[in-house]
């Protein structure tokens, strides 16, 4: 037993309470610090008033509350939701036989074709997003290559459309969705599915009776790993979509942004984050269940 | 005419051929299985039979060879629509759904009306002893209870073969050998076909009507328990049934019947030949086989007349509890060793000192011949 087994024993035993804390300080310190210290003064900052150029007035009250439920935000509640939801129903509809095919028929290609699926995760979305505009735009590859070969007379205008939102949300948030069904579908033992086909399930009788009820836990983790960030995303309409689909993101970094209203973009916040964790607590519900 | 189907193949596979990638897997398989017949496929891990299985059951196709069942060929049959059914290894039950629900899925796909199956449903389970476990999560049960379940729900659609991929293979010893026996008397009771794999030779014996000892993607040799372990045919089966000494020995003109042997030190011996074994060439060699249990140990000069003596070194005894394992070496030039095991022996009546010469004897017809030695 070298110096460091015994210390990692020692840390790792329980014995001594003081110890596991120790381990969990880095952590520890990471949330307070960077988590709860500022969702707290989120907050106590909403309750607060704004004064001009943006001064804060240390005056508590629940005025900010009462503006953010004026029906004037409705739609833009409403166009997040709707956003939100169909990414979630798109990205499910293109993730599920890609996590299916990753899975059962990707064979020795399934680690490449993994690191491939999350390479966009890893690069900054800024510059995917800057990416998509020089594909999109007027002058763009699609169009710059339809008008080239006589297909179009005049160019189209993808950018700043539901659809490139769609487009930059769907292909940022597909891995979200892919990942968790791929786990899913992967701990799956093939011999349950063998043993439908063997007791006389066709193959699409064996997927709906067998495969798709035992990849349901994965299919709700990824549609909740999807909608929940997707809500809150400023940065795809800020770059593909323009101010006329602003989004609940968008209205919050306003509030800090342009219209230096810290404290209403914190009661905004504070209220996404209260949905955001009353939607979890549901889900985490329904999983028990 | 009318009894004719019962001795007729149900199924007959072969030759069949399959290979991996780069490796063979199985090498000119064939197979017959009667009905009501409880086979065996027997060997060690990589032999094939697992393969086999699942080409019987429809999983994988044969690069060459066809499968037969009740004379109809199947080869190019989905397993869907095969009338086997499989005991999986890991159980694969339905982890989400009940019990019922899982001994129901197989005659829900045959579209057997829901009476029936509730009527059914019960009757399985109470076959595997599992009588009011209807309303069960999969999840509560265990071990031996899912792999009861998994039987339930193979013979509940009441299929014309069912296999068995080493079904017994997650289960604890004594719970193993309870349900061997349990097995065995289903399979008599249901008059139903069972090919069963497994790498454990007593449980292949204590079950099977036939064995098929598999080898490298071969079957060495196919019979029945007594058959396989009173005439093995190849140093292997010889070897992996029971255990066996073996030892390379030269052909010598001998008289009809009669195989006349040369041993390691000159040694000879005359054994008796069955009738239908037909020996190598005079020069060739062979390989032979002794049970250790046949082997007797003298420490006098006192030998019985008409037993094949043996000069040997006493090296080493083990008690096992109900038998002895006595190791002796023989030979002088190239010492080998020879096993005997002493069924019952008194530890106490076991020479303590080791190194001391003893006399080792067998029966002539106790000494198997086997296949020509290419060594």
């Amino acid at each position: 037993m070298t110096q460091i087994d015994r210390a990692l024993s020692w840390l790792l035993g329980g014995r001594k309470p003081a110890a596991s804390h120790l381990l969990l300080a880095p952590a520890s310190l990471w949330l307070i610090f960077l988590l709860v210290i500022p969702a707290g003064g989120l907050i106590i900052l909403s309750f607060a008033k704004n004064g001009p150029y943006g001064a804060i007035v240390w005056e508590f009250g629940l005025h900010n509350y009462a503006r953010a439920f004026d029906p004037k935000y409705l739609p833009v509640l409403l166009r997040t939701l709707g956003f939100a939801g169909a990414t979630t129903v798109l990205c499910l509809v293109l993730g599920y036989p890609l996590a299916y095919f990753l899975t059962f028929r990707a064979g020795r290609w399934r680690n490449a074709l993994l690191v491939g699926l999350m390479v966009p995760f890893w690069s900054s979305c800024l510059v995917a997003y800057y990416s998509w505009m020089i594909v999109l735009g007027k002058e763009g590859l699609i169009n710059t290559a339809l008008l080239r070969a006589g297909f179009l007379s005049a160019p189209i205008g993808f950018l700043y459309t539901p659809f490139a939102i769609l487009l930059g949300l769907v292909y940022f948030y597909l891995p979200f969705t892919v990942l968790p069904l791929y786990a899913s579908l992967e701990k799956m033992p093939r011999s349950v599915v063998e043993a439908a086909y063997d007791l006389g399930a066709g193959r699409w009788t064996a997927f709906l009776k067998i495969t798709l009820p035992l990849s349901l836990p994965g299919v709700v983790a990824g549609c909740v790993l999807t909608f929940i960030p997707c809500l809150g995303d400023f940065l795809t309409v800020e770059i593909l979509g323009g101010p006329r689909y602003y989004l609940l993101g968008n209205l919050i970094s306003n509030q800090f942004m342009m219209a230096q209203d810290w404290p209403f973009g914190s009661a905004l916040t504070s209220l996404l984050l209260a949905g955001l964790v009353g939607g979890l607590w549901l889900y985490q519900r329904w999983e028990k269940a | 005419m009318a009894t004719v189907s019962d001795d007729a193949a149900l199924l007959e596979v072969g030759p069949l051929n399959k290979t991996f990638g780069t490796s063979t897997v199985l090498r000119d398989v064939s197979l017959t299985v009667r009905k009501g017949e409880f086979m065996t496929l027997l060997g060690p891990s990589g032999c094939g039979k697992t393969t086999t299985l699942r080409i019987i059951a429809g999983f994988e196709t044969p690069d060459g060879g066809r499968v037969r069942l009740s004379g109809v060929d199947v080869t190019d049959t989905p397993a869907y629509e095969r009338d086997v059914h499989t005991v999986f290894q890991h159980y694969a039950l339905f982890p989400h759904l009940s019990v019922a629900d899982n001994i129901a899925f197989g005659m829900r796909m045959d579209k057997v009306p829901e009476n029936e199956i509730r009527r059914r449903v019960p009757e399985a389970l109470s076959m595997v002893k599992l009588a009011g476990f209807e309303q069960r999560r999969i999840q509560s049960l265990s071990g031996g209870q899912m792999q009861r379940v998994a039987l339930a729900r193979a013979i509940a659609g009441r299929p014309a073969v069912l296999l068995l991929d080493e079904p017994l293979g997650a289960l604890d010893l004594k719970l193993r050998k309870e349900m061997q026996l349990e097995l065995k008397n289903l399979q008599r009771r249901l008059g139903l076909a069972f090919i069963y794999v497994t790498h454990d030779q007593e449980e292949a014996m204590t079950m099977s009507d036939r064995i098929a000892v598999f080898n490298h993607g071969r079957i060495e040799q196919v019979g029945t328990p007594g058959e396989i372990y009173e005439m093995p045919k190849t140093s292997f089966v010889a070897d992996f049934i029971g255990g066996a000494n073996i030892f390379s020995a030269r052909v010598l003109p001998g008289a009809e019947g009669r195989a006349h042997l040369m041993l390691e030190d000159e040694h000879e011996l005359d054994v008796p030949l069955d009738p239908y074994e037909t020996l190598p060439e005079v020069g060739a060699r062979v390989k032979i086989a002794i049970r250790p249990e046949r082997v007797k140990v003298f420490y006098k000069d006192e030998l019985p007349f008409g037993l094949i003596r043996f000069d040997a070194v006493l090296k080493d005894t083990v008690f096992l509890g109900d038998a002895c394992q006595i190791y002796l070496q023989m030979f002088k030039k190239n010492p080998e060793r020879l096993t005997l095991a002493w069924a019952g022996g008194d530890r106490y009546a076991v020479h303590d000192d080791m190194n001391v010469p003893v006399i080792a004897a067998v029966q002539p017809e106790d000494v198997y011949i086997l296949e020509k030695d290419n060594d």
